[in-house]
């Protein structure tokens, strides 16, 4: 098997169909079932954060089960993607740790994330424009490369055979997220909505088992939603991937989430089902005026 | 929108290799029958020494992001290097001189890179002043790099591969074309590779890049390391093949912008648009100098010509920048596909 | 160490520090046209020449002295604003680097353009400062030196009030906080930028007339920016406090490290130090003097 595994409790993805079957019976068992102890894909402990004076985040604690989908959702400036960006250790907490599988950071080193079994994508677009789609996302397998440059440039050693693997495994996803007849087109000439699709793919053929997603919905059209929709969940599903999301499509968020935290003013007032964060009264407080009936599962 | 209603980029119905073979043809088997001295000596070597210096500054300018403002230097390193090698380690082919000078340009390269694993943008592009400054100092300054000469002046050795000359004007220019050719095809192999990739994704996006795993210091360092190579190495064509004497005021801050010049003119991130700028660049100043002295006559002398000729660099780089930004090879690439559609059509 | 020369490094430094308000003073028209529009403006050097060019040129024609500045005040003025039109706004929203590469396209221009108008041989440029020392507590000061760093003194005192206090430099400083912020509330900022251009001219005006009576009038003159980047690298390419104290470390260094330690190095190092001293203090604190640490935006 070609999975990484650094992290206990959860499959790394992989194509085996055994895996497959074996995520998609995890992803059935959780319903709201309390998960054993110790598994655990992704925690947060007491995690503050400020920006000269600024809360963003305040003593935050979040555990994520691996196989789950949570989202996390909040007013605009609620720190939600501050969280992300602590996650992935692109911020540096002032107090408190990140728990990444088995992991203990108080800074999480961001060169090494993708080895820890996380990708991520980001709020505003992040491709490499200059590089054609397939490139982009070949590129998510840019830490897998143990051959060197020298290598590359005769086509000796290991590089012919990672370029040959790089190239399937990015063709696979593209084909999986409907993108293969825009393989040779350069990411920053493609449609917004494409380019979010383009990010996921790239995020994905790293075969993360923790994906981050800040905001994939932004700017989509209301078709595109529903793909987008349709995609982050067979990744779920196929690849066993847990997922947290960022999103401000309360629509979106009832209908794919496992479990909600809700966020407001830098602290967490709410954490559970879709239905018990529907029901809760602080929840619906934060949100009075906003999006009051988006509650009801409206959208936008 | 569907994907379906995106085209893909069309793939072109000539194999990729038969430009550049077709080209190598013309250079190699007619040019030589019928170029002139003036020719190769005023124009073909200049411009294959320009144009490897070019391919080496794109790789870390245009592919990987980094503004080097610098490369002088290490024409300077390479040809000087090249001719200590040459002098002091007896029996060493000029080929492995050649080679070597390339090495302790990449050395020197990656040690004038370091900043770049802290300062980004306008703090690295003047850091990297530094080394033009530094370098041509030291070379100045230590006249046993040029062998004790008077203001650092070195004669290039002769030529040769294997007992065969390559002194004369043709001889120089097929030793700098196949140089050029060579570290050309493994330059154009590296920027496709994962490693090429690397450099586009930290120009683009260092922090994404850094997330999804690619090692940005390395791949910096790297750009840095190869681009000084193929740079150092041109620096050697540039010394020994076609000037024949050189001296360190010779590598001036002018030289390193001309570099640049050649790049921003010819496309970043082109392997080509560096033969495209380098075209350009030698040839604007001698059509200058006829149309001036047409037109103007005597007024025109070599100072007016050396001023105007500024200014019209300076002028083509503002135009370049504003109506054709991915230079000459983009302008050159659409000039092409109108005619195939017309042809086509036809 | 016992017989070491107080009085002599004392002289040494202040020398050092007069000579990096020079620095200041190049380094200060960058500053204020990159506050305002993002552009590392390469072209400064060449202003300068021009600016130095066009008035000894004038002055040796028998033009007044106050005429002759203020017809290269105007011609400074006049380059700015064309500047910012032809050059600038047709590249409104491109990459900072794009940006500057055109300023050094520019700058080739202006070089070229100076020198094909008023020729290439040196001017002396005489301002009626003799550079004679005189000496204050038993260290001898250069006159000269005095009063250039005065005037430069002067200019950025004048700057600072102007920015501070006036609409304009209101507007100004709206616009080097944020840009689109500025637009919305409608301030214009092609004129905006024009005026910074012009003033970006004034500078180069100042700084030119003041270095052209210390090094003569010629090409060399366009050089001194290679002067003041260390000094932006060292004290941000947005503060002007960072200028004025980058400039006088530099300064300062540069000097101490030319007579005390320059002959280690066979001398000659003033081309390369001031680089590596800018450098080697980042290495060791990135945001420079005064920059603030910039928080990333994914």
């Amino acid at each position: 098997m070609n999975s990484i595994n650094r992290i206990s409790g959860v499959h790394t993805a992989t194509y085996l169909p055994v895996d497959i079957a074996a995520e998609q019976q995890n992803a059935r068992v959780y319903g709201n079932e309390p998960h054993p102890a110790g598994k655990i894909a992704l925690g947060l402990e007491s995690v503050s954060l400020s920006f000269g004076g600024v809360v963003a985040l305040e003593n935050i604690d979040l555990s994520v089960r691996p196989g789950e989908i949570r989202a996390i959702i909040g007013p605009n400036g609620a720190g939600k993607s501050s969280l992300i960006n602590v996650i992935s250790g692109v911020y540096r907490p002032d107090r408190g740790h990140v728990r990444i599988g088995h992991d203990r950071f108080t800074n999480v080193p961001t060169q090494k994330l993708v080895h820890l079994g996380v990708a991520r994508t980001f709020q505003n677009l992040a491709l490499f424009k200059g590089l054609s789609v397939t490139d982009n996302v070949m590129s998510g397998r840019a830490h897998k490369a143990r051959s060197t440059f020298l290598g590359q440039i005769f086509g000796i050693g290991r590089s012919p055979s990672e370029e040959v693997d790089a190239h399937d495994r990015a063709a696979k996803i593209l084909k999986f997220l409907n993108l293969t007849d825009v393989g040779n087109r350069l990411a920053g000439t493609l449609p917004y909505g494409l380019q979010k699709r383009v990010e996921l793919a790239r995020a994905l053929v790293a075969e993360p088992a923790l994906l981050l997603l800040d905001e994939p919905m932004a700017g989509l059209a209301e078709p595109e939603k529903v793909e987008m929709t349709k995609f982050i969940r067979a990744a779920n599903r196929e690849y066993g991937t847990t997922i947290v999301l960022i999103e401000h499509d309360i629509g979106v968020v009832m209908e794919l989430s496992h479990y909600i935290a809700v966020f407001d003013y830098g602290r967490k007032i709410a954490d559970g089902t879709p239905e018990e964060v529907r029901a809760d009264q602080k929840v619906i407080d934060a949100y009075l005026g906003v999006a009051a009936e988006n509650i009801d599962g409206g959208g936008i | 929108m569907t994907i379906a209603t995106l085209e893909a980029i069309p793939t072109s119905y000539t194999p990729r290799w038969l430009t550049p073979v077709l080209l190598l043809g013309i250079a190699y088997l007619i040019i030589p029958l019928v170029g002139t001295s003036y020719l190769f000596e005023a124009i073909l070597l200049p411009f294959l020494a320009l144009s490897l210096a070019g391919v080496g500054l794109n790789i870390l300018t245009g592919y990987a992001g980094q503004v080097s403002l610098g490369s002088a230097a290490f024409l300077a390193v390479g040809a000087f290097a090249a001719y200590n090698f040459n002098l002091r380690i007896d029996g060493l082919p000029i080929l492995g001189s050649i080679f070597l000078s390339g090495v302790v340009a990449a050395a020197i390269g990656i040690v004038f890179g370091l900043p770049s694993l802290r300062l980004r943008g306008f703090y690295l592009a003047v850091s990297t002043l530094a080394a033009q400054f530094f370098v041509q100092w030291a070379l100045t300054k230590f006249s046993w790099f040029s062998n004790n000469s008077a203001s650092g002046v070195i004669d290039a050795p002769p030529l040769s591969i294997a007992g065969v000359e390559f002194n004369s004007a043709v001889g120089r220019y097929l030793f700098s074309l196949t140089i050029v050719a060579v570290l050309t095809f493994l330059a154009y192999r590296l920027v496709l590779s994962q490693t090429g990739r690397n450099f586009i994704a930290v120009r683009d996006n260092e922090t994404a890049a850094r997330i999804i795993g690619v090692p940005v210091l390395k791949t910096k360092l790297i750009a840095f390391g190869v681009s000084s190579f193929v740079i150092g190495i041109a620096g050697v064509l540039w010394a020994f093949a076609y000037l024949r004497t050189v001296e360190p005021a010779g590598f001036n801050l002018d030289r390193s912008f001309q570099i640049l010049f050649i790049i921003i003119i010819g496309g970043l991130a082109s392997i080509r648009g560096a033969f495209f700028g380098a075209a350009l660049l030698v040839v604007t100043p001698l059509i200058l100098s006829r149309v001036g002295s047409f037109l103007l006559g005597d007024f025109f002398d070599s100072g007016v010509l050396d001023m105007s000729q500024r200014i019209v660099l300076g002028g083509l780089i503002i135009l370049f920048l504003i109506l054709e930004p991915d230079g000459l090879v983009s302008f050159w690439d659409r000039i092409r596909k109108r005619t195939t559609t017309r042809l086509l059509r036809q | 160490m016992l017989d070491f020369d107080w009085q002599f490094f004392l002289e040494v430094l202040i020398g050092g520090l007069l000579s990096g308000v020079m620095y200041s003073l190049v380094a200060l028209g960058f500053v204020l046209v990159y506050k305002t529009s993002g552009v590392l403006n390469f072209a400064q050097g060449a202003m300068l020449l021009f600016a130095a060019l066009t008035f000894v040129s004038l002055v040796e024609k028998g033009i007044p002295f106050a005429l002759a500045l203020a017809i290269t005040f105007g011609v400074m003025v006049a380059i700015g604003i064309a500047i910012e039109r032809v050059v600038l706004r047709p590249l409104t929203n491109r990459p900072p680097m794009t940006l500057f590469m055109a300023t050094l396209g520019l700058s080739y221009i202006l070089e070229g353009a100076a020198q094909l108008i008023w020729g290439t041989q040196v001017h002396g440029l005489d301002l009626g400062i003799d550079d004679i020392p005189f000496e204050v507590g038993g260290v001898l000061i250069s006159q000269f030196d005095l009063f250039a760093a005065s005037v430069a003194a002067v200019l950025v005192l004048l700057l600072s009030i102007f920015f501070r206090y006036t609409r304009i430099g209101l507007a100004f400083r709206a616009v080097a906080d944020d840009q689109f912020a500025a637009l919305a509330v409608g301030l214009r900022l092609p004129w905006i930028w024009a005026t910074v251009w012009a003033v970006a001219g004034l500078v180069a005006l100042v700084a030119g007339l003041l270095w052209g009576a210390r090094l003569g009038v010629q090409f060399s003159l366009s050089l001194v920016v290679l002067k003041a980047l260390p000094v932006l690298v060292l004290g941000g390419f947005d503060s002007i406090p960072g200028a004025i104290v980058g400039g006088l470390l530099i300064g300062a260094t540069e000097k101490l490290a030319e007579v005390y330690i320059g002959e280690y190095f066979g001398g000659g190092i003033e081309s390369w130090f001031a680089y590596v001293v800018a450098l080697a203090f980042l290495l060791i604190r990135p945001s420079g003097i005064f920059g603030q640490k910039l928080v990333e935006r994914v």
